[in-house]
């Protein structure tokens, strides 16, 4: 009994061998399929998958109206501070005070590009963008305000 | 038609002529020496680039396309390198046996070279002990990885030699039962001898199942003993950073890489002498016509073509399979190879005496 597991142990574990030896053969010898993307030549036809994480912008509308209610929300999720909401209140039509934001501070050379502050927001105010050639020579050019001068929320924003 | 034993033939007796014996002896010794080192350095550029190369492919990547055409240079432009680089001794580190290491990796790969036999008559040393000596010299490779690793005075370096010191004892004995079983065919352990004996079928057609088994035997121990994945516990990149060498850049480092990629390629070696033939083409029977055809290619590429196809198999084994534990390396070592190794070389040895191989 002990002989026959024994052997069955080998004849199995040279089948699971040769298996992935057969998948990396088809791999080398159909190596016309390429997955890398030679990125300096490629630059115009760059074509990047929808969940790539570059960097967190604030999509405005036309109308330089933005999504963000102030909440803070994106702020208590990031893990390493890279957010910082500054708030202000506002007099709204009503003649009420109002929160809304007015700086959206992001650092992008903290950003671990983690995602945890697009999933916190509850209004889908901040988005990742596609962009990755961040390189500067100065580190205070990455110190970014995502949100437009003279910018407002969106009607109906809670 | 010209061959590389005529050549250093004629060079020998311009020599004679030229010289008396001794000195003649003496420029043939710097020749050999200078082809051996010119070989290591061809070696290490064009073994680098196809191991990047392979891998790349069998990732679905590109591989090196900058350097020169197709990325041909790359080689050129790493070793340059490595060259200018700084080859730093840490402050803690014994200095001598530091240095000392890499020199002996390469000294040992360079005793390797010895009794190949590269082409028809074209051997640096035809040792009658051949075999028992290429098994013995490989062996002292360990002390220079313990040596490294001990004399880095770094964690890492250290874990990574003791790994290689447990992974090359045992491994070496399942390589010698593989070589043994072919050892046993032949009756000789010359390596010419071996390769004269193939004239008539390479062994591993020859001797049936066993020596295929043998086979197997040997590419998956000499695997282990040059420290290649899935056996690469000695570096364990993802583990110890770099093992046994991670202390070691500059030159130094450079001649560990290089280290590696002429131990690979002499067991390559090895295994093409022992169960491919060595520079014997390949004959079929009776087929007169076909076995001159072959015959019309020169030794030496057969003798190249089969070692490229052990280093390309070896290469394959890297870029498929994932590292082993050091307890799975050392259950596969004592339970299976070795007990399968032993239990084959008795039915080789059967087969030998009944002589019931071709």
């Amino acid at each position: 009994m002990f002989i026959k597991n024994y052997f069955k142990e080998v004849f199995s574990a040279i089948r699971s061998l040769l298996k992935g030896m057969r998948r990396t053969g088809y791999y080398f010898t159909h190596h016309k399929e390429i997955i890398t993307q030679q990125y300096p030549d490629n630059r115009d036809t760059l074509n990047l998958p929808d969940r790539f994480k570059g960097e967190v912008i604030m999509p405005h509308d036309e109308k330089n109206e933005h999504r963000c209610t102030g909440c803070t929300a994106c702020e208590l999720a990031c893990p390493n501070g890279t957010i910082k909401v500054i708030t202000k209140f506002e007099i709204n039509a009503e003649g009420k005070k109002k929160k809304a934001i007015d700086k959206l501070v992001y650092h992008l050379e903290l950003c671990t590009m983690c995602n945890l502050c697009i999933v916190a927001c509850p209004s889908d105010a901040i988005v990742m963008a596609q962009t990755f050639e961040h390189s500067v020579f100065d580190r205070s050019q990455l110190t970014k305000i995502l949100n437009n001068p003279d910018s407002k929320i969106m009607e109906g924003i809670e | 038609m010209w061959s590389l034993a005529k050549i250093t033939n004629s060079i020998h007796e311009a020599l004679n002529n030229q010289f008396s014996a001794g000195w003649a002896l003496f420029f043939e010794m710097l020749m050999a020496g200078i082809a051996v080192i010119s070989l290591f350095a061809i070696l290490g550029l064009v073994l680098v680039l196809m191991e990047r190369k392979v891998s790349a492919w069998m990732q679905i990547r590109l591989g090196p396309n900058r350097v020169g055409p197709k990325g041909i240079l790359q080689s050129f432009a790493d070793t340059l390198k490595l060259l200018v680089k700084e080859g730093l001794t840490p402050g803690g580190a014994d200095k001598f046996l530091f240095n000392f290491a890499p020199v002996l990796a390469i000294i040992v790969a360079m005793l390797l070279m010895a009794p190949i036999a590269f082409a028809k008559d074209f051997q640096l040393w035809n040792l009658n002990i051949g075999m028992l000596y290429v098994s013995a010299i490989s062996s002292v490779s360990v002390i220079s990885i313990l040596m490294a690793g001990w004399a880095s005075n770094n964690k890492y370096s250290l874990m990574g030699a003791m790994r290689s010191g447990a992974q090359i004892v045992s491994y070496e004995l399942s390589a010698g039962l593989a070589i043994l079983s072919v050892v046993v065919l032949t009756g000789s352990l010359s390596l010419k001898d071996i390769i004269l004996s193939q004239q008539n079928g390479w062994w591993i057609f020859k001797g049936h199942l066993p020596v295929l088994i043998a086979f197997v035997l040997f590419m998956i121990a000499v695997t282990a003993e040059t420290n290649r994945a899935p056996f690469d516990l000695a570096e364990a990149e993802s583990e110890l950073t770099a093992g046994f060498h991670t202390e070691y850049s500059g030159m130094k480092f450079a001649l560990f890489f290089l280290a590696e990629y002429v131990n690979v390629f002499i067991v390559c070696c090895i295994g093409a002498t022992l169960f491919l033939g060595g520079w014997m083409p390949f004959h079929i029977g009776n087929w007169q016509q076909f076995n001159h055809i072959m015959d019309y290619i020169p030794s030496s590429i057969w003798f190249m073509g089969k070692t490229f196809f052990l280093i390309f198999l070896i290469m394959w084994f890297r870029w498929t399979f994932p590292r082993l534990r050091i307890d799975q390396l050392l259950t596969l070592e004592w339970k299976y190879l070795l007990p399968i190794g032993m239990i084959n070389l008795l039915v080789v040895a059967a087969m030998a005496i009944g002589g019931w191989h071709f």
